[in-house]
């Protein structure tokens, strides 16, 4: 899927997670401000970018603010922003992927 | 149609996009949490709120919880989306609000059999639940209660009925109390559950407590609850009496055993019974059974 705007999902409150996705240059550049950066931020980064590789996503800026969010709360909001910066208006492909 | 007539005492409202209450609903002990898509999500958060309960229902253990969706209204342009999210996660149960007519309950079971098509799961057997909010809605119940195979439920929203019959609360509950009575008819005649408005003052738990104790002697299902604090006293207020649980074991026991031998009508304790005593008695068992007070296994 192509980043075609900059777009946000998520919060900031506990065990949420924001994730901002903009358009990128080429690459997937991903940076994580977390409550449990040492503990966690490796894993966090592995959703982010696996998320992304199941979506088709080879360029984007992505920053996390993570507050001890679980794996399927990144995963939800990394994908709510990429469908919303790819302006994708169609049904969503629950399970699936759209490209 | 799979878990139509579990116990439902307890159904916890929980919105679908806070995920901090959503991966922590089950520890609670209602016996139902509904995921909320509807008024506990801003207008703008609509299609996040889905992802999160996409991705929450695949996930989340919710330890034998049934996972009810309450989607958004018919009116508006979130509930076929809200079904597809709900059944490709592998929801129990789709909630409707502002449920008004039987075609609203019809129209809500084709799409749903529509998407569990769509996801392969043909034998899904999504369930249906509607909430009524409104003078017509309460006055078509009887229909309502009987559109589909598939409902479960159905359910006062004292909020905005109140609202619409230019009324507000009132401790007594005089102000719904023929919404409640109309409901629970339907429901019964219908043979399916019927379940009591939420209680919104976190602070005035006695009021709560008579308020349930109120819909327990109706003959209400269970009540629908805001708050974990809630659950408890609901779960104490529909939990039997040690001689109601004892009485309705024997009974169980009694019109098996005779069942058995052929007998279908016969005297215990100077009591008449037969086979039509049979599900209030094994009801009674399940509600201890979840109460923790009866450990046999007659239910």
């Amino acid at each position: 899927m192509e980043i075609k705007r900059m777009a946000m999902a998520g919060t900031l409150e506990s065990s949420d997670v924001q994730i901002t996705i903009e358009p990128g240059n080429g690459t997937i550049a991903v940076q994580i401000d977390s409550i449990v950066l040492n503990q966690y931020g490796r894993q966090i980064k592995a959703v982010v970018l696996r998320t992304l590789e199941d979506m088709g996503v080879t360029s984007a800026n992505v920053t996390v603010v993570d507050k001890g969010a679980l794996d399927c709360t990144i995963r939800a909001r990394a994908e709510c922003a990429v469908y919303r910066a790819s302006e994708f208006e169609e049904q969503i492909p629950w399970g699936g992927v759209a490209r | 149609m799979k878990g139509k007539n579990r116990l439902r005492r307890t159904l916890m409202f929980v919105s679908a996009q806070t995920p901090g209450l959503v991966k922590e609903a089950y520890i609670y002990g209602a016996d139902s949490i509904i995921l909320d898509l509807e008024d506990a999500v801003a207008e703008n958060q609509k299609d996040a709120a889905r992802f999160s309960l996409y991705h929450a229902l695949k996930t989340v253990d919710f330890m034998g919880a049934e996972r009810i969706v309450r989607i958004n209204g018919m009116d508006t342009p979130h509930w076929k989306e809200d079904i597809r999210a709900a059944v490709a996660g592998g929801a129990d149960v789709i909630r409707i609000p502002k449920c008004d007519s039987a075609a609203d309950v019809v129209a809500v079971e084709q799409y749903i059999k529509a998407v569990e098509l769509e996801f392969n799961r043909p034998d899904a057997g999504t369930l249906i639940m509607a909430a009524m909010e409104s003078p017509k809605a309460v006055l078509r119940a009887e229909e309502i209660c009987t559109a589909s195979e598939r409902l479960v439920g159905i359910a006062l929203s004292g909020g905005d009925f109140r609202k619409s019959m230019q009324t507000k609360y009132y401790p007594s509950g005089n102000e719904i109390l023929a919404a409640r009575g109309l409901l629970l008819l339907a429901a019964r005649a219908a043979g399916v559950q019927c379940y009591d408005t939420i209680f919104s003052d976190l602070n005035d738990m006695e009021g709560f407590r008579v308020e349930t104790v109120t819909g327990k002697e109706m003959g209400f299902d269970g009540k629908s609850v805001v708050s974990p604090r809630q659950i408890q006293v609901v779960h104490e207020v529909f939990a039997p009496s040690e001689k109601e649980m004892i009485e309705a074991e024997r009974t169980v026991r009694a019109i098996r055993e005779n069942a058995e031998r052929g007998i279908g009508i016969f005297t215990l304790d100077g009591k008449m019974l037969d086979v039509a005593f049979l599900p209030g008695a094994e009801r009674v068992l399940e509600l201890a059974k979840a109460s923790g007070l009866y450990k046999g296994d007659l239910v």
